[in-house]
Protein backbone atom coordinates (compact mmCIF):
# COMPACT_ATOMS: atom_id res chain seq x y z
CA UNK A 1 0.00 0.00 0.00
CA UNK A 2 2.32 2.92 -1.20
CA UNK A 3 -0.61 5.89 -0.53
CA UNK A 4 0.02 4.78 3.27
CA UNK A 5 3.56 4.01 3.07
CA UNK A 6 5.75 6.48 6.18
CA UNK A 7 7.34 9.22 4.84
CA UNK A 8 10.87 9.12 4.13
CA UNK A 9 13.00 9.16 7.41
CA UNK A 10 13.70 12.62 6.61
CA UNK A 11 15.35 15.29 9.39
CA UNK A 12 16.74 12.84 11.55
CA UNK A 13 19.96 14.39 13.02
CA UNK A 14 21.63 11.98 15.77
CA UNK A 15 19.85 12.57 18.81
CA UNK A 16 21.66 14.40 21.57
CA UNK A 17 20.86 11.69 24.41
CA UNK A 18 21.42 8.23 23.83
CA UNK A 19 17.95 6.83 24.01
CA UNK A 20 18.74 2.90 25.13
CA UNK A 21 21.09 3.77 27.66
CA UNK A 22 18.00 6.11 29.10
CA UNK A 23 15.15 3.89 29.02
CA UNK A 24 16.93 1.25 31.00
CA UNK A 25 16.24 3.81 33.99
CA UNK A 26 12.63 3.74 33.48
CA UNK A 27 11.31 0.74 34.65
CA UNK A 28 7.89 1.38 33.69
CA UNK A 29 9.24 1.04 29.82
CA UNK A 30 9.98 -2.94 29.67
CA UNK A 31 5.87 -3.25 30.42
CA UNK A 32 3.42 -3.94 27.27
CA UNK A 33 0.57 -2.58 26.51
CA UNK A 34 -2.57 -3.81 25.13
CA UNK A 35 -2.24 -6.90 24.54
CA UNK A 36 1.57 -7.11 24.10
CA UNK A 37 2.26 -3.51 22.42
CA UNK A 38 5.46 -1.76 23.53
CA UNK A 39 4.52 1.40 25.34
CA UNK A 40 4.97 4.12 23.26
CA UNK A 41 4.62 7.27 26.14
CA UNK A 42 3.80 10.00 24.45
CA UNK A 43 2.06 11.82 27.57
CA UNK A 44 5.38 13.08 29.64
CA UNK A 45 3.31 16.67 29.24
CA UNK A 46 0.36 15.45 31.69
CA UNK A 47 2.67 13.67 34.25
CA UNK A 48 6.28 12.18 33.50
CA UNK A 49 7.52 8.52 34.01
CA UNK A 50 10.29 8.15 36.58
CA UNK A 51 13.78 7.16 36.81
CA UNK A 52 14.73 4.71 39.43
CA UNK A 53 17.45 7.01 40.85
CA UNK A 54 13.89 8.73 42.02
CA UNK A 55 12.38 5.46 43.18
CA UNK A 56 15.36 4.66 45.11
CA UNK A 57 15.98 7.86 46.74
CA UNK A 58 12.06 7.59 48.04
CA UNK A 59 12.73 4.02 48.82
CA UNK A 60 16.00 5.08 50.60
CA UNK A 61 14.32 8.06 52.85
CA UNK A 62 11.96 5.69 54.06
CA UNK A 63 13.85 3.02 54.99
CA UNK A 64 16.45 4.60 56.74
CA UNK A 65 15.36 8.07 58.35
CA UNK A 66 11.59 8.64 57.89
CA UNK A 67 10.75 11.37 60.74
CA UNK A 68 9.17 14.75 60.52
CA UNK A 69 11.47 17.29 59.68
CA UNK A 70 11.55 20.65 61.64
CA UNK A 71 10.31 18.57 64.82
CA UNK A 72 11.94 16.57 67.49
CA UNK A 73 15.36 16.34 68.73
CA UNK A 74 15.81 12.29 68.16
CA UNK A 75 18.42 10.99 65.56
CA UNK A 76 15.76 10.11 62.83
CA UNK A 77 14.72 13.90 62.94
CA UNK A 78 17.93 15.67 62.65
CA UNK A 79 18.76 13.08 59.83
CA UNK A 80 15.06 13.99 58.18
CA UNK A 81 15.75 17.47 58.72
CA UNK A 82 19.04 17.24 57.09
CA UNK A 83 17.60 15.19 54.33
CA UNK A 84 14.47 17.76 53.76
CA UNK A 85 16.96 20.82 53.76
CA UNK A 86 19.49 19.37 51.84
CA UNK A 87 17.16 18.86 48.97
CA UNK A 88 16.04 22.12 49.24
CA UNK A 89 19.45 23.21 48.35
CA UNK A 90 19.82 20.70 45.43
CA UNK A 91 16.49 21.35 43.93
CA UNK A 92 17.54 25.56 44.31
CA UNK A 93 19.99 25.44 42.53
CA UNK A 94 18.40 23.26 39.62
CA UNK A 95 16.79 27.20 39.16
CA UNK A 96 19.58 29.37 40.30
CA UNK A 97 17.82 30.10 42.96
CA UNK A 98 18.67 30.33 46.79
CA UNK A 99 17.35 28.21 48.77
CA UNK A 100 15.32 29.80 50.99
CA UNK A 101 13.76 31.11 48.36
CA UNK A 102 11.91 27.77 47.59
CA UNK A 103 8.51 27.10 48.82
CA UNK A 104 7.53 23.53 48.53
CA UNK A 105 3.66 23.30 47.69
CA UNK A 106 2.13 20.24 46.26
CA UNK A 107 1.82 21.19 42.78
CA UNK A 108 2.31 23.90 40.48
CA UNK A 109 -1.81 24.24 41.19
CA UNK A 110 -1.02 24.77 44.81
CA UNK A 111 1.40 27.18 44.58
CA UNK A 112 -0.33 29.27 42.44
CA UNK A 113 -3.11 29.31 44.52
CA UNK A 114 -0.54 30.28 47.59
CA UNK A 115 0.08 33.38 46.29
CA UNK A 116 -3.51 34.23 44.61
CA UNK A 117 -4.64 33.76 48.51
CA UNK A 118 -1.61 35.11 49.78
CA UNK A 119 -2.88 38.37 47.64
CA UNK A 120 -6.35 38.71 49.22
CA UNK A 121 -5.06 37.94 52.67
CA UNK A 122 -3.26 41.05 52.54
CA UNK A 123 -5.96 42.69 52.49
CA UNK A 124 -7.44 41.81 55.79
CA UNK A 125 -3.81 41.12 57.40
CA UNK A 126 -3.52 42.34 60.73
CA UNK A 127 0.38 42.87 60.04
CA UNK A 128 1.00 46.24 58.40
CA UNK A 129 4.47 44.59 56.50
CA UNK A 130 1.77 42.24 55.06
CA UNK A 131 -0.45 45.03 53.09
CA UNK A 132 2.22 45.77 50.16
CA UNK A 133 0.73 43.41 48.02
CA UNK A 134 -2.90 43.66 48.87
CA UNK A 135 -5.28 43.42 45.60
CA UNK A 136 -8.89 45.35 45.61
CA UNK A 137 -11.02 47.33 43.29
CA UNK A 138 -9.44 49.48 40.60
CA UNK A 139 -6.50 46.61 40.51
CA UNK A 140 -5.67 44.88 37.79
CA UNK A 141 -4.67 41.35 37.48
CA UNK A 142 -3.50 39.96 33.69
CA UNK A 143 -3.46 37.11 32.64
CA UNK A 144 -2.96 35.02 29.14
CA UNK A 145 -5.47 33.56 26.75
CA UNK A 146 -2.55 30.56 26.88
CA UNK A 147 -2.77 29.72 30.37
CA UNK A 148 -3.44 26.20 31.46
CA UNK A 149 -6.19 26.30 33.85
CA UNK A 150 -4.47 26.45 37.04
CA UNK A 151 -2.99 29.69 36.08
CA UNK A 152 -6.85 31.23 34.90
CA UNK A 153 -9.02 29.87 38.11
CA UNK A 154 -7.45 31.57 40.67
CA UNK A 155 -6.71 34.97 39.71
CA UNK A 156 -10.42 34.95 38.05
CA UNK A 157 -11.35 33.82 41.94
CA UNK A 158 -8.98 36.52 43.34
CA UNK A 159 -10.65 38.85 41.89
CA UNK A 160 -14.15 37.67 42.40
CA UNK A 161 -12.97 37.64 46.37
CA UNK A 162 -11.51 41.26 45.84
CA UNK A 163 -13.09 43.26 43.21
CA UNK A 164 -9.73 43.72 40.91
CA UNK A 165 -10.46 43.18 37.43
CA UNK A 166 -8.78 40.22 34.86
CA UNK A 167 -7.27 40.85 31.79
CA UNK A 168 -5.41 38.98 29.20
CA UNK A 169 -3.53 39.21 26.53
CA UNK A 170 -4.58 37.47 23.40
CA UNK A 171 -3.38 34.58 20.83
CA UNK A 172 -2.31 35.48 17.22
CA UNK A 173 -3.61 32.87 14.73
CA UNK A 174 -0.74 30.74 14.70
CA UNK A 175 -0.94 30.44 18.01
CA UNK A 176 1.40 32.84 19.75
CA UNK A 177 1.27 35.34 22.05
CA UNK A 178 -0.24 38.75 20.99
CA UNK A 179 1.93 41.39 22.11
CA UNK A 180 0.42 44.20 20.35
CA UNK A 181 -1.36 45.60 23.29
CA UNK A 182 0.77 44.72 26.00
CA UNK A 183 1.34 48.62 26.83
CA UNK A 184 -2.33 48.97 27.17
CA UNK A 185 -3.47 45.57 29.24
CA UNK A 186 -0.30 45.74 31.28
CA UNK A 187 -0.62 49.38 32.50
CA UNK A 188 -0.41 51.28 36.25
CA UNK A 189 -3.47 50.17 37.84
CA UNK A 190 -1.59 45.95 37.18
CA UNK A 191 -0.49 44.39 40.23
CA UNK A 192 0.59 40.60 39.14
CA UNK A 193 1.13 39.25 35.49
CA UNK A 194 1.15 35.93 35.27
CA UNK A 195 2.22 33.78 32.09
CA UNK A 196 3.27 30.31 31.19
CA UNK A 197 7.02 29.96 29.65
CA UNK A 198 5.96 26.90 27.49
CA UNK A 199 1.99 26.27 26.40
CA UNK A 200 1.24 23.02 27.35
CA UNK A 201 -1.27 22.77 24.47
CA UNK A 202 0.49 24.39 21.59
CA UNK A 203 4.12 23.97 22.52
CA UNK A 204 4.61 27.78 22.39
CA UNK A 205 7.75 29.89 24.09
CA UNK A 206 6.25 33.07 24.47
CA UNK A 207 8.54 36.09 24.98
CA UNK A 208 8.83 36.40 28.53
CA UNK A 209 11.42 39.82 28.28
CA UNK A 210 9.08 41.86 27.39
CA UNK A 211 6.45 40.96 29.53
CA UNK A 212 8.39 41.31 32.33
CA UNK A 213 10.31 44.59 31.73
CA UNK A 214 7.04 45.95 31.18
CA UNK A 215 5.36 45.04 33.91
CA UNK A 216 8.10 45.79 35.94
CA UNK A 217 8.17 49.09 34.76
CA UNK A 218 4.65 50.00 36.07
CA UNK A 219 5.20 48.15 39.20
CA UNK A 220 3.18 44.95 38.89
CA UNK A 221 4.79 41.63 40.46
CA UNK A 222 5.32 38.75 37.57
CA UNK A 223 4.76 35.00 37.79
CA UNK A 224 6.38 32.50 35.31
CA UNK A 225 3.87 29.15 35.20
CA UNK A 226 7.22 26.75 34.65
CA UNK A 227 4.75 23.66 34.85
CA UNK A 228 6.00 22.46 31.11
CA UNK A 229 9.59 24.57 30.64
CA UNK A 230 11.57 23.87 33.98
CA UNK A 231 11.27 19.92 32.68
CA UNK A 232 12.23 20.39 29.47
CA UNK A 233 14.71 23.49 29.50
CA UNK A 234 17.81 25.11 31.42
CA UNK A 235 15.78 27.84 33.61
CA UNK A 236 17.59 30.30 36.07
CA UNK A 237 15.48 32.60 38.36
CA UNK A 238 18.33 35.25 38.53
CA UNK A 239 18.66 34.93 33.87
CA UNK A 240 14.50 35.27 34.28
CA UNK A 241 14.02 38.08 36.19
CA UNK A 242 10.25 37.58 37.36
CA UNK A 243 9.07 37.52 41.10
CA UNK A 244 7.98 33.92 40.79
CA UNK A 245 8.18 30.55 39.18
CA UNK A 246 6.08 28.08 39.48
CA UNK A 247 6.76 24.11 38.95
CA UNK A 248 5.96 20.39 39.84
CA UNK A 249 7.67 17.11 40.36
CA UNK A 250 6.18 15.21 38.48
CA UNK A 251 6.58 16.28 34.94
CA UNK A 252 10.95 16.45 35.75
CA UNK A 253 10.87 13.22 36.44
CA UNK A 254 9.76 13.58 40.21
CA UNK A 255 7.12 12.00 42.58
CA UNK A 256 3.57 13.37 42.37
CA UNK A 257 2.58 15.67 45.72
CA UNK A 258 5.68 17.95 45.40
CA UNK A 259 6.02 21.35 44.01
CA UNK A 260 7.60 24.27 43.97
CA UNK A 261 7.28 28.37 44.26
CA UNK A 262 10.18 29.88 43.99
CA UNK A 263 9.55 33.76 45.15
CA UNK A 264 12.21 36.31 45.20
CA UNK A 265 13.13 36.76 48.84
CA UNK A 266 11.73 39.85 49.53
CA UNK A 267 8.74 39.60 47.92
CA UNK A 268 8.37 36.11 49.99
CA UNK A 269 9.06 38.45 53.15
CA UNK A 270 5.93 40.70 52.33
CA UNK A 271 3.35 38.09 51.66
CA UNK A 272 1.56 36.66 54.05
CA UNK A 273 0.62 32.89 54.88
CA UNK A 274 -1.69 31.52 52.83
CA UNK A 275 -2.41 27.85 54.73
CA UNK A 276 -1.63 28.07 58.67
CA UNK A 277 -0.81 25.41 61.30
CA UNK A 278 1.88 23.94 62.20
CA UNK A 279 5.57 24.59 61.57
CA UNK A 280 4.74 27.78 60.27
CA UNK A 281 4.99 29.73 63.43
CA UNK A 282 7.13 32.05 65.15
CA UNK A 283 5.11 32.29 68.73
CA UNK A 284 1.71 30.96 69.27
CA UNK A 285 -0.50 32.76 72.11
CA UNK A 286 -4.30 31.95 72.47
CA UNK A 287 -4.77 35.73 71.49
CA UNK A 288 -3.09 35.34 68.38
CA UNK A 289 0.19 34.68 66.38
CA UNK A 290 3.38 35.13 64.32
CA UNK A 291 4.29 34.10 60.95
CA UNK A 292 8.15 32.14 60.40
CA UNK A 293 10.09 33.87 58.04
CA UNK A 294 9.90 32.42 54.76
CA UNK A 295 10.03 29.34 53.34
CA UNK A 296 8.05 27.91 56.58
CA UNK A 297 5.75 30.58 56.58
CA UNK A 298 4.38 28.56 53.60
CA UNK A 299 4.47 25.23 54.75
CA UNK A 300 2.66 24.62 56.96
CA UNK A 301 2.41 20.92 57.96
CA UNK A 302 4.36 18.04 57.96
CA UNK A 303 5.75 17.92 54.33
CA UNK A 304 5.94 15.81 51.75
CA UNK A 305 9.71 15.00 53.03
CA UNK A 306 10.13 11.72 51.08
CA UNK A 307 8.90 13.26 47.67
CA UNK A 308 10.96 16.67 48.27
CA UNK A 309 13.87 13.56 48.15
CA UNK A 310 12.58 12.16 45.40
CA UNK A 311 12.33 15.65 43.30
CA UNK A 312 16.02 16.79 44.63
CA UNK A 313 17.46 13.36 42.68
CA UNK A 314 14.92 13.96 39.53
CA UNK A 315 17.12 17.21 39.76
CA UNK A 316 20.65 15.05 39.83
CA UNK A 317 19.40 13.17 37.44
CA UNK A 318 18.78 15.97 35.20
CA UNK A 319 21.61 18.09 35.70
CA UNK A 320 23.66 14.53 34.54
CA UNK A 321 22.05 14.50 31.37
CA UNK A 322 22.49 18.52 30.83
CA UNK A 323 19.32 20.61 30.30
CA UNK A 324 20.82 22.25 27.07
CA UNK A 325 20.98 18.91 26.42
CA UNK A 326 17.41 17.61 27.01
CA UNK A 327 16.10 20.67 25.40
CA UNK A 328 18.27 19.82 22.21
CA UNK A 329 16.78 16.25 22.54
CA UNK A 330 13.46 17.15 22.42
CA UNK A 331 14.20 19.93 19.82
CA UNK A 332 15.16 17.31 17.36
CA UNK A 333 12.47 15.34 17.84
CA UNK A 334 9.91 18.18 17.84
CA UNK A 335 11.44 18.91 13.82
CA UNK A 336 11.05 15.42 12.95
CA UNK A 337 7.42 14.65 14.40
CA UNK A 338 6.44 18.13 13.13
CA UNK A 339 7.68 17.26 9.45
CA UNK A 340 5.85 13.48 9.37
CA UNK A 341 3.17 14.48 10.55
CA UNK A 342 2.37 17.52 8.60
CA UNK A 343 2.84 15.36 5.68
CA UNK A 344 -0.15 13.14 5.90
CA UNK A 345 -3.06 14.51 3.93
CA UNK A 346 -5.63 15.45 6.68
CA UNK A 347 -3.87 16.28 9.79
CA UNK A 348 -3.15 19.73 11.09
CA UNK A 349 -0.96 21.23 13.68
CA UNK A 350 -2.42 23.41 16.32
CA UNK A 351 0.33 25.91 17.09
CA UNK A 352 3.30 26.95 15.30
CA UNK A 353 4.10 24.99 12.59
CA UNK A 354 7.80 24.85 12.84
CA UNK A 355 10.47 25.01 15.83
CA UNK A 356 10.90 28.30 15.80
CA UNK A 357 10.38 29.43 19.55
CA UNK A 358 8.42 26.32 20.44
CA UNK A 359 8.95 23.22 23.18
CA UNK A 360 7.92 19.77 22.23
CA UNK A 361 3.98 19.64 22.89
CA UNK A 362 2.86 18.95 19.46
CA UNK A 363 -1.41 18.91 19.14
CA UNK A 364 -3.04 18.04 16.15
CA UNK A 365 -6.28 17.30 14.84
CA UNK A 366 -6.78 14.81 11.97
CA UNK A 367 -10.05 15.20 9.67
CA UNK A 368 -12.65 13.59 9.63
CA UNK A 369 -11.93 11.59 13.09
CA UNK A 370 -12.56 13.25 16.70
CA UNK A 371 -9.64 13.47 18.79
CA UNK A 372 -10.69 10.97 21.22
CA UNK A 373 -11.53 8.38 18.33
CA UNK A 374 -7.67 9.40 17.43
CA UNK A 375 -6.54 8.49 21.12
CA UNK A 376 -8.69 5.68 21.00
CA UNK A 377 -6.78 3.75 18.18
CA UNK A 378 -3.64 5.23 19.09
CA UNK A 379 -4.01 3.64 22.47
CA UNK A 380 -5.03 0.70 20.94
CA UNK A 381 -1.37 0.21 19.07
CA UNK A 382 0.66 1.05 22.35
CA UNK A 383 0.57 4.96 22.12
CA UNK A 384 -0.09 6.50 25.05
CA UNK A 385 -1.75 10.30 24.05
CA UNK A 386 -3.72 13.10 25.24
CA UNK A 387 -6.81 13.84 24.05
CA UNK A 388 -9.18 16.62 24.63
CA UNK A 389 -9.13 20.43 25.87
CA UNK A 390 -5.78 19.68 27.97
CA UNK A 391 -7.23 21.96 30.90
CA UNK A 392 -6.88 25.30 28.41
CA UNK A 393 -10.64 25.58 27.29
CA UNK A 394 -10.30 28.47 26.18
CA UNK A 395 -6.58 27.78 24.12
CA UNK A 396 -8.87 25.54 21.65
CA UNK A 397 -11.74 27.88 21.79
CA UNK A 398 -9.48 30.61 20.01
CA UNK A 399 -7.84 27.98 17.76
CA UNK A 400 -11.41 26.94 16.67
CA UNK A 401 -10.75 23.71 17.57
CA UNK A 402 -13.39 21.14 19.37
CA UNK A 403 -10.45 19.31 20.97
CA UNK A 404 -6.90 18.32 20.10
CA UNK A 405 -4.70 15.19 20.10
CA UNK A 406 -0.84 15.84 21.60
CA UNK A 407 1.81 14.14 22.11
CA UNK A 408 4.74 15.12 24.64
CA UNK A 409 8.28 14.43 24.17
CA UNK A 410 11.18 13.58 27.09
CA UNK A 411 14.73 12.01 27.43
CA UNK A 412 13.67 9.04 26.96
CA UNK A 413 11.56 9.19 23.50
CA UNK A 414 13.41 8.24 20.40
CA UNK A 415 12.95 8.04 16.64
CA UNK A 416 10.95 5.02 16.81
CA UNK A 417 8.72 6.33 19.06
CA UNK A 418 7.64 9.05 17.03
CA UNK A 419 7.23 6.59 13.87
CA UNK A 420 4.77 4.36 16.00
CA UNK A 421 3.35 7.68 16.07
CA UNK A 422 3.11 8.68 12.70
CA UNK A 423 2.19 5.18 11.68
CA UNK A 424 -0.95 5.03 14.34
CA UNK A 425 -2.33 8.31 12.85
CA UNK A 426 -2.35 6.81 9.51
CA UNK A 427 -3.70 3.63 11.27
CA UNK A 428 -6.44 5.71 12.58
CA UNK A 429 -7.25 6.88 9.29
CA UNK A 430 -7.08 4.19 7.47
CA UNK A 431 -9.66 2.53 10.75
CA UNK A 432 -12.24 5.28 10.13
CA UNK A 433 -12.22 5.07 6.47
CA UNK A 434 -10.82 8.86 5.74
CA UNK A 435 -7.20 8.11 4.37
CA UNK A 436 -8.76 7.68 0.67
CA UNK A 437 -11.01 10.93 1.07
CA UNK A 438 -8.18 13.32 1.41
CA UNK A 439 -5.71 11.73 -0.72
CA UNK A 440 -8.46 11.97 -3.33
CA UNK B 1 -9.45 -7.31 17.68
CA UNK B 2 -10.84 -5.06 20.65
CA UNK B 3 -10.94 -1.82 18.79
CA UNK B 4 -13.76 -3.31 16.54
CA UNK B 5 -15.85 -4.40 19.21
CA UNK B 6 -16.51 -0.57 20.48
CA UNK B 7 -16.61 1.03 16.91
CA UNK B 8 -19.03 -1.56 15.85
CA UNK B 9 -20.29 -0.88 12.09
CA UNK B 10 -24.24 0.37 13.61
CA UNK B 11 -22.16 2.79 16.35
CA UNK B 12 -19.77 4.51 13.17
CA UNK B 13 -23.13 4.43 10.85
CA UNK B 14 -24.87 6.78 13.48
CA UNK B 15 -21.71 8.97 14.18
CA UNK B 16 -21.72 9.07 10.12
CA UNK B 17 -25.44 9.80 9.34
CA UNK B 18 -26.97 10.56 12.75
CA UNK B 19 -31.20 10.28 13.02
CA UNK B 20 -32.70 13.01 14.17
CA UNK B 21 -30.12 15.52 14.49
CA UNK B 22 -31.21 19.76 14.38
CA UNK B 23 -32.82 21.43 17.37
CA UNK B 24 -36.91 22.04 16.44
CA UNK B 25 -39.71 23.65 17.90
CA UNK B 26 -42.50 23.40 19.49
CA UNK B 27 -40.54 21.92 22.78
CA UNK B 28 -41.08 21.85 26.49
CA UNK B 29 -37.86 21.67 27.82
CA UNK B 30 -33.76 22.30 26.91
CA UNK B 31 -30.77 21.53 28.29
CA UNK B 32 -27.15 21.68 27.63
CA UNK B 33 -24.39 19.01 28.84
CA UNK B 34 -20.77 18.83 28.49
CA UNK B 35 -18.54 16.34 29.25
CA UNK B 36 -16.06 18.62 31.40
CA UNK B 37 -12.98 16.44 31.19
CA UNK B 38 -12.85 16.34 26.84
CA UNK B 39 -15.44 19.02 26.24
CA UNK B 40 -18.12 17.14 24.23
CA UNK B 41 -21.47 18.61 24.45
CA UNK B 42 -24.61 18.11 23.59
CA UNK B 43 -27.33 20.68 23.25
CA UNK B 44 -31.00 18.58 23.76
CA UNK B 45 -35.17 19.54 23.32
CA UNK B 46 -37.97 17.01 24.40
CA UNK B 47 -41.60 17.87 23.60
CA UNK B 48 -43.80 15.91 25.69
CA UNK B 49 -47.39 15.24 24.72
CA UNK B 50 -49.22 14.01 27.87
CA UNK B 51 -47.13 10.95 28.84
CA UNK B 52 -45.60 10.93 25.45
CA UNK B 53 -41.98 11.98 23.95
CA UNK B 54 -43.43 13.44 21.04
CA UNK B 55 -40.29 14.37 20.20
CA UNK B 56 -35.99 14.67 21.42
CA UNK B 57 -33.90 17.06 19.03
CA UNK B 58 -30.65 18.06 19.61
CA UNK B 59 -27.34 19.51 18.59
CA UNK B 60 -23.79 18.39 19.54
CA UNK B 61 -19.95 17.74 19.39
CA UNK B 62 -17.70 15.11 20.43
CA UNK B 63 -16.15 11.90 19.66
CA UNK B 64 -17.78 9.28 17.42
CA UNK B 65 -19.15 7.55 20.56
CA UNK B 66 -21.06 10.27 22.05
CA UNK B 67 -22.46 11.26 18.89
CA UNK B 68 -23.66 7.78 18.25
CA UNK B 69 -25.43 7.56 21.47
CA UNK B 70 -27.54 10.50 20.99
CA UNK B 71 -28.39 8.97 17.56
CA UNK B 72 -29.10 5.67 18.84
CA UNK B 73 -30.97 7.30 21.64
CA UNK B 74 -33.31 9.22 19.52
CA UNK B 75 -34.72 6.35 18.01
CA UNK B 76 -35.13 4.60 20.76
CA UNK B 77 -37.45 7.06 22.93
CA UNK B 78 -39.03 8.85 20.62
CA UNK B 79 -42.67 8.27 19.99
CA UNK B 80 -42.45 6.15 23.52
CA UNK B 81 -44.03 7.49 27.17
CA UNK B 82 -41.39 9.13 29.65
CA UNK B 83 -41.67 6.32 31.98
CA UNK B 84 -40.65 4.34 29.09
CA UNK B 85 -37.76 6.27 27.88
CA UNK B 86 -36.31 6.82 31.35
CA UNK B 87 -36.22 2.78 31.72
CA UNK B 88 -34.43 2.11 29.08
CA UNK B 89 -31.95 5.12 29.83
CA UNK B 90 -31.31 3.00 33.15
CA UNK B 91 -31.13 -0.43 31.08
CA UNK B 92 -28.52 1.50 29.29
CA UNK B 93 -26.66 2.44 32.61
CA UNK B 94 -26.66 -1.04 33.38
CA UNK B 95 -25.02 -2.14 30.07
CA UNK B 96 -22.34 0.81 30.51
CA UNK B 97 -21.40 -0.67 33.97
CA UNK B 98 -21.12 -4.21 32.44
CA UNK B 99 -17.55 -3.54 31.81
CA UNK B 100 -18.03 -5.59 28.84
CA UNK B 101 -19.38 -8.92 30.48
CA UNK B 102 -21.67 -10.04 27.30
CA UNK B 103 -24.33 -11.66 29.14
CA UNK B 104 -25.75 -8.46 30.30
CA UNK B 105 -25.61 -7.56 26.75
CA UNK B 106 -27.89 -10.27 25.49
CA UNK B 107 -30.34 -10.12 28.94
CA UNK B 108 -30.67 -6.37 27.20
CA UNK B 109 -31.01 -6.71 23.71
CA UNK B 110 -34.59 -6.57 23.44
CA UNK B 111 -34.96 -3.50 25.76
CA UNK B 112 -31.76 -1.20 24.04
CA UNK B 113 -31.90 -2.61 20.26
CA UNK B 114 -29.49 -1.00 18.09
CA UNK B 115 -27.89 0.69 21.33
CA UNK B 116 -27.08 -2.70 22.78
CA UNK B 117 -23.93 -2.83 20.24
CA UNK B 118 -22.28 0.03 22.80
CA UNK B 119 -21.56 -2.66 25.09
CA UNK B 120 -18.00 -3.10 24.00
CA UNK B 121 -17.41 0.74 25.17
CA UNK B 122 -18.22 -0.04 28.61
CA UNK B 123 -14.38 -2.17 28.45
CA UNK B 124 -12.92 1.52 28.43
CA UNK B 125 -13.82 3.38 31.49
CA UNK B 126 -12.76 6.76 29.90
CA UNK B 127 -15.24 6.43 26.94
CA UNK B 128 -18.51 5.47 28.89
CA UNK B 129 -19.13 8.97 30.08
CA UNK B 130 -18.86 9.83 26.74
CA UNK B 131 -21.78 7.09 25.80
CA UNK B 132 -24.23 8.53 28.78
CA UNK B 133 -23.85 12.09 27.88
CA UNK B 134 -26.80 12.03 26.13
CA UNK B 135 -28.99 9.93 28.21
CA UNK B 136 -28.24 12.06 31.28
CA UNK B 137 -29.21 14.88 29.63
CA UNK B 138 -32.54 13.16 28.35
CA UNK B 139 -33.15 12.35 31.97
CA UNK B 140 -32.26 15.79 32.85
CA UNK B 141 -34.66 17.48 29.83
CA UNK B 142 -37.70 14.47 30.80
CA UNK B 143 -37.65 15.86 34.74
CA UNK B 144 -37.59 19.50 33.25
CA UNK B 145 -40.79 19.00 31.34
CA UNK B 146 -42.96 16.75 32.85
CA UNK B 147 -43.21 14.97 36.40
CA UNK B 148 -45.23 11.40 37.09
CA UNK B 149 -47.65 13.07 39.61
CA UNK B 150 -48.64 16.12 37.14
CA UNK B 151 -48.61 14.86 33.63
CA UNK B 152 -48.89 18.62 32.06
CA UNK B 153 -45.78 19.28 30.82
CA UNK B 154 -44.64 23.20 32.66
CA UNK B 155 -43.47 25.39 29.66
CA UNK B 156 -41.16 27.97 31.45
CA UNK B 157 -38.19 26.01 30.28
CA UNK B 158 -38.82 26.69 26.92
CA UNK B 159 -39.06 30.61 26.77
C1 LIG C 1 1.34 24.89 31.88
C2 LIG C 1 0.80 24.19 33.08
N1 LIG C 1 0.58 24.88 34.19
C3 LIG C 1 0.11 24.30 35.31
C4 LIG C 1 -0.17 22.96 35.34
C5 LIG C 1 -0.71 22.37 36.60
O1 LIG C 1 0.17 21.44 37.12
P1 LIG C 1 -0.28 20.50 38.33
O2 LIG C 1 -1.47 19.77 37.86
O3 LIG C 1 0.90 19.63 38.54
O4 LIG C 1 -0.56 21.40 39.47
C6 LIG C 1 0.04 22.19 34.21
C7 LIG C 1 -0.29 20.75 34.22
O5 LIG C 1 -0.71 20.16 33.28
C8 LIG C 1 0.54 22.82 33.04
O6 LIG C 1 0.76 22.12 31.93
Amino acid sequence: MTATAPAPATGRTPLPLDVEAVRADFPILGRTVRDGKRLVYLDSGATSQKPRQVLDAERWFYENVNAAPHRGAHALAEEATEAYEQARATIASFIGAQTDEVVFTRNSTEAINLVAYAMSNAVTAKEPEFHRYAVGQGDEIVVTEMEHHANLIPWQQLCERTGATLRWLGLTDEGRLDLSDLDTVVNERTKLVTVTQQSNILGTLPPLAPIIERAHAVGALVMVDGAQSVPHQPVDVAALGADFLVFSGHKMLGPTGVGVLWGRSEVLAALPPFLTGGSMIEVVRMEGSTFAPPPQRFEAGVPMTAQVVGLAAACDYLTALGMDTVFAHEEALTEYALAQLQAIPGVTVIGPPDTVARGGAISFTVDGIHPHDVGQVLDDQGVAVRVGHHCAWPVVRRMGVPATTRATFYVHTGYDDVDALVEAVRHAQRFFGVDAVEEA
Amino acid sequence: MKLQDMYQEIILDHYRNPHGRGLRDPFDAEVHHVNPTCGDEVTLRVKVDGDTLTDVSYEGQGCSISQASVSAMYDLVVGRSVTAALATGEDFVRLMQAKGDTTVADELEDSLEDAVAFAGVSKYPARVKCALMSWMALKDASARAWTPSDPTPTTEESA
